[in-house]
């Protein structure tokens, strides 16, 4: 069985940041493999260990940057990493999911995996999209948001239970090949071992161009245009508590006893 | 002249709030292109739903009888079909966990741009929706280059529709072809339960990603033993396995009603702040003060938590 899990490393901006034209000034950011995607890795690593003649493969869009969070993800167990990228997709405004969907499908249509792993949403721009595009794009079935997966063992469905809002699971059996979009809390991911790390810088890398894959980028609907961004106003009118902890802390004390909630 | 198409959701025989929402954002973006609203709803009880929909400004409802439950399958191509056959050009799919099951592969099928969890809709001479990113630290202004789309729009964003309405409510007899329907929904399982119900709590202590490390969860449970609270938490915990799935807050996890919510380390995700919003007296303690969090607080403390804790432990047990 061939798993394709497809990753994207992330921009993460923590709470002091200044806006740069239309993003965040790179000095604010640092770069991660997308957490919801960390959950993907480790599922598939885990179906590699489980059964035999597993391979899994990782692929990515981005830049040679990204290069270091996909490491990672060989680094946790996949086998092999692909990334897709030119000056041609530096120049989109917006990589939007229906882009990142055809760019994949191509990947997709090359490795002709029997299941592909996603994370559910980046990070960053949280569109939540790119996973069931992609099946639609390669007409697999699909199921979005799962946080239980049981392939079974003549490889044709997967049990998958998808985390509905309130508490509550669909429980759902799906095709394959199919494109699954997975949770985070679906396992509990590895840290990459030191023999991991130095292994991964040994296993193949493959960068491909819109070119090899056979994606001419002028002809993709550039759909979405980014016009502007901005801070959020603040729409708090909370009464904040002022002073250092202890008087914070007594302060807060004395609210809990007023709403009854704590013997005064 | 635009006509907009807006999809309900449903669950286990009830349509669910976040349905009224979008009829609500549906009217809303209408009125800007001055086209008309249908609303369609796809499988269960139909008939039913439909009366529930006929709200105020809602021109069409068309009703799909296939099924019982959500099947992204059997929406898919019903919804498409529907978008073709009333030539609807904005399709609005509520940003819910069944939306991102299907809408995306609707504006696959259909080759027309998608635009999620939308916080904001404008229509002049075309479409701008306005997007959160970076986990609601940035918010961002996106044109639609095409005069059609289908977006998704983030639950509890628009209030729901009240007003009854008089709309012209029609059967449509989608194809559905069963060869293509790839998923079987066997059914459901509640989650929650184990030793504690958060959702009956009238005080609730709650941590977040803030804690740093699984250890430091001790100091809250001291908190919340000291304070005679319950103890509760955000999501991150809950997938670290810090704390069991019956303690998580959020949309995906428990709503709850507490007189008194203390949101410690808590940034105040749109996730969280569901589950939570409805608590009667919020305080928040985060060491960020452009925190999402204080903007639902009625209380806060801008300052580290492994501080103020212990010393809000002294205080109450002093």
């Amino acid at each position: 069985m061939k798993v394709l899990v497809t990753v994207k490393e992330v921009a993460v901006v923590g709470d002091e940041f200044e806006l740069d034209g239309l993003g965040i000034d790179d000095r604010y950011l640092t770069y991660e493999l997308n957490e919801w995607d960390d959950y993907a890795v480790e599922e598939a690593v885990q179906l590699a260990e489980a059964g035999d003649d597993v391979e899994v493969v990782v692929a990515t869009i981005g830049p040679e940057r990204s290069e270091e969070t996909v490491r990672q993800a060989l680094a946790k167990g996949a086998d092999r990493a692909i990334r897709v990228w030119d000056d041609s997709l530096a120049d989109l405004d917006v990589l939007d999911p229906a882009t990142k969907a055809t760019l994949l499908a191509a990947v997709v249509a090359d490795e002709d995996p029997d299941l592909v792993l996603t994370g559910v949403q980046g990070g960053d721009d949280a569109y939540g999209a790119t996973g069931v595009a992609l099946a639609r794009e390669v007409d697999y079935a699909w199921a979005a948001v799962v946080n239980d997966l049981d392939v079974g063992d003549d490889h044709e469905t997967a049990a998958v239970h998808r985390e509905l809002e309130g508490g509550v699971e669909e429980l759902t059996d799906v095709d394959l090949p199919a494109v699954l979009t997975i949770q985070t809390g679906i396992n509990d991911p590895r840290y990459a071992s030191l023999r991991g790390i130095r292994q991964a810088q040994s296993k193949p890398l493959d960068v491909r161009t819109t070119d090899d894959i056979g994606i001419d980028v002028a002809a993709l609907d550039d759909a979405l245009t980014l016009t502007d961004v901005y801070e959020p106003e603040t729409e708090s009118d909370a009464t904040v508590f002022e002073g250092d902890a202890g008087e914070t802390a007594d302060q807060l004390g004395d609210l809990l006893a007023d709403k009854g909630v704590v013997d005064g | 002249m635009s006509d907009v198409l807006a999809v309900a959701e449903h669950r286990q025989g009830e349509l669910r709030d976040v349905s009224l929402e979008l009829v609500t954002a549906g009217r809303d973006l209408a009125e800007q292109t001055g086209g008309d609203l249908h609303v369609a709803v796809v499988g269960g009880a139909v008939d039913e739903y439909a009366d529930a929909l006929d709200r105020e400004g809602v021109d069409a409802i068309h009703t799909v009888a296939h099924g019982d439950e959500f099947n992204h399958d059997v929406s898919t191509q019903a919804v498409e079909q529907l978008v073709a056959a009333v030539d609807a050009a904005f399709l609005l799919v509520p940003h819910s966990v069944n939306g991102m099951d299907y809408a995306p592969a609707v504006a696959a099928g259909l080759d027309r741009p998608l635009a999620t969890d939308v916080v904001g809709l404008d229509y002049d001479d075309g479409l701008t929706v306005t997007r959160e990113l970076y986990g609601g630290k940035v918010e961002g202004t996106v044109d639609v280059e095409d005069d059609w789309a289908v977006l998704t729009v983030r639950p509890a964003e628009w209030p729901v529709a009240e007003e009854p309405g008089d709309a012209t409510v029609e059967s449509f007899d989608a194809s559905i072809d069963d060869g293509a329907v790839r998923t079987t929904v066997n059914g459901f399982e509640e989650v929650a339960g184990g030793d504690v119900d958060i959702g009956e709590a009238e005080f609730i202590v709650s941590v977040g990603r803030g804690i740093d490390e699984e250890e430091n969860i001790a100091l809250i449970e001291d908190l919340a033993d000291a304070l005679g609270a319950t103890l509760a938490a955000s999501r991150p915990i809950v997938d670290n396995g810090w704390l069991p799935k019956n303690r998580q807050v959020g949309q995906s996890g428990k709503v709850v009603t507490p007189d008194v919510y203390i949101a410690i380390g808590i940034s105040g995700a749109v996730q969280h702040v569901a589950g939570m919003k409805g608590a009667e007296t919020i305080v928040a303690i985060n060491t960020d003060p452009d925190a999402p969090i204080f903007d639902i607080a009625d209380y806060g403390i801008v300052d580290d938590l492994f501080d103020v804790v212990p010393e809000l432990i002294e205080t109450v047990e002093g």
